[in-house]
């Protein structure tokens, strides 16, 4: 019995309850706990890339009873972007709260959110995972609250009431599925799951409470406000982090569980919903007046690309050419994770030592923040989708599929998405190069521009330029539980 | 199918849509707290109704521990959402 697949969720998990008991210490416990996930993480990835998929039944009960951790190439791969994304995002929180207390209510959260976040992706069990979706939503509304102020706290609010009717259609779905199959295992189910009503109904209610969590247009009201007045570090992790838990949950459901017994002509209206998000979100990116509400409607339309993956995978017959799609879905995701969490720490960086985060007076930034703002520049070349960033080698792909299937319709939905992308950051960039009074502060320590540099690199050039070995790493899994059977 | 199944399940529904279009429509946020209590109950009777086997028959202990592990999930979503709440209007004081 291997138990490497606890690590991911124990190790957070602890560290929250050492970080509960020793505030004064919470952020050495955050980090080190952090760098004790990214190694088991690591660890639990070697394992998978020699052994193939793990499943590990915890405490030895076996499922039907207990509940089964299972980590295949997917959920590994976007363990890794989560632990790799929190540890940036933490070590920057380590300068981003000043005072004793903000550090000692953030950790706790944090790492509670992290430990629930990797329960979600190695779990295979619906219950469990409704357990952790709810865990999940709760940490992460706790976190958008610390910034304390009137706005931040009624944008929770908002988000709490209608992340908890999300996951209420969820479980109505589980319920579903457990009257009509008698099981919630993941594994088991694989093999039973039939067309016919009971399994659409089941489908439909997941699918609703997924798609409010996962901010597809028209369900993303909630998101702007949220992610945009939360304090910097928390706005990375939740655009980053949390709403691709429920599109990783999408994935799981659409193209793996349910997927034998689904017309692929269904998965349309997730492509659709996806087009409409694309356009929706950049416009609204385009007519930003403060530079984290671009960041954040710029989320809504990253997302939407995530979606218009969904009709072609589903039209794609397995086979190399599903393969690559599937891994450039993959790389679209880990690769907003990287340049969208960049983007957010350098305009809390911003927002710091300006005072504002208004994008018209972002004059003098590039003088006063020469580092933060080539973060700004190396996020906006992921966020458009220029070469050599992974943005450009999925949306590719997705082209590429989309003519190859004569799914013409998103042709121009992308070519559109990515201009107005272009236009936002190149509009941020323009007033952050342009003449301005200087306002800015003097930059105590540069060391703190860092975290964020390092994410964006990883968006730009690693995940580009190091795409074939994520895809080699991925693709064979891509029938996920097909593959059990 | 069972009368007494059929009851319970046919509650629960109406339970969820009842409390969906309260969370949804309500405009004080007490009103929409309790009316997501009242969509989470349509849910948990939703699973009971499902544990049902028969008469003379135990019921499936499974639904029934998903439902308090449910139940659990919502007090403390509840209590955050006090909280907040209370946060909210401590700061109309100010």
């Amino acid at each position: 019995m291997n138990s490497l697949p606890v690590w991911p969720i124990m190790l957070p998990l602890g560290a929250a309850l050492l970080a509960v008991i020793w505030p004064r210490r919470s952020a050495w416990i955050g980090i080190a706990a952090g760098l004790a996930t990214l190694t088991a993480v690591g660890l639990l990835m070697a394992q998978v890339a020699s052994r193939g998929t793990l499943v590990h039944a915890l405490g030895g009960w076996e499922p039907g009873l207990g509940i089964a951790l299972r980590a295949d190439a997917l959920a590994v791969a976007l363990l890794l972007m989560s632990s790799l994304v929190a540890l940036a995002a933490g070590w920057y929180a380590t300068g981003y709260f000043r005072d004793a207390d903000r550090q000692s209510q953030f950790w706790p959260i944090w790492l509670l959110m992290l430990a629930a976040l990797h329960a979600m992706l190695l779990s295979a069990d619906l219950f469990n995972i409704y357990v952790t979706l709810e865990l999940l939503g709760l940490s992460a509304v706790a976190l958008a609250a610390l910034g304390g102020g009137r706005a931040a706290i009624e944008a929770a609010l908002r988000y709490l009431t209608v992340g908890l009717l999300g996951s209420l259609a969820f479980l109505a779905g589980v319920a579903v599925i457990y009257a009509r199959y008698g099981t919630l295992d993941m594994l088991t189910l694989a093999g039973l799951i039939e067309p016919e009503p009971a399994s659409w109904l089941a489908l439909a209610l997941m699918t609703a409470g997924l798609l409010v969590k996962s901010a597809l247009f028209p369900l993303h009201f909630w998101l702007p406000p949220a992610h945009a007045n939360a304090p910097a570090p928390v706005s990375a992790a939740l655009s980053a982090l949390v709403v691709k838990a429920a599109v990783y949950l999408m994935m799981r459901l659409w193209l793996d569980l349910f997927a034998p017994a689904l017309d692929p002509a269904s998965a349309w209206l997730l492509g659709l919903l996806g087009a409409a998000a694309v356009l929706w979100g950049s416009w609204n990116a385009l007519r930003a007046q403060r530079l984290k509400l671009l960041a954040a409607y710029s989320t809504v339309a990253q997302l939407g690309y995530l979606f218009i993956f969904f009709p072609l995978l589903a039209a794609l017959p397995a086979g190399p050419a599903r393969d690559t799609a599937f891994g450039a879905l993959v790389l679209m995701a880990l690769t907003h994770a990287f340049a969208k969490s960049a983007l957010f720490l350098a305009a809390g960086m911003i927002q710091q030592q300006a005072g504002h985060d208004r994008i018209e007076e972002l004059g003098g930034t590039a003088r006063a923040l020469p580092v933060t703002t080539f973060t700004l520049a190396l996020a906006g070349v992921a966020l458009i989708g220029l070469p050599p960033s992974g943005t450009f080698l999925a949306k590719w792909q997705l082209l590429s599929s989309a003519f190859a299937l004569g799914q013409w319709l998103w042709v121009p939905v992308v070519a559109a998405g990515s201009l107005m992308a272009a236009g936002y950051m190149f509009r941020v960039l323009g007033f952050a190069f342009g003449p301005g009074d200087g306002a800015m502060q003097k930059l105590v320590d540069g060391r703190e521009e860092l975290p964020a540099l390092l994410l964006a690199i990883v968006a730009t050039a690693v995940l580009g330029l190091g795409a074939a070995a994520l895809w080699a790493f991925v693709a064979p899994g891509a029938l996920l539980m097909g593959a059990q059977r | 199918m069972l009368f007494a199944e059929i009851t319970y399940a046919l509650t629960g529904i109406g339970l969820f849509a009842l409390g969906l279009r309260g969370a949804l429509l309500r405009r004080s946020l007490l009103g929409r707290i309790i009316a997501i209590n009242v969509c989470g109950a349509g849910v948990f009777m939703l699973f009971v109704a499902i544990a049902y086997r028969g008469p003379g028959q135990a019921p499936d202990a499974l639904p029934h521990a998903l439902v308090l592990t449910g139940i659990v999930v919502a007090v403390s979503a509840t209590a955050l959402a006090l909280a907040l709440g209370r946060r909210l209007r401590d700061s109309d004081h100010e």
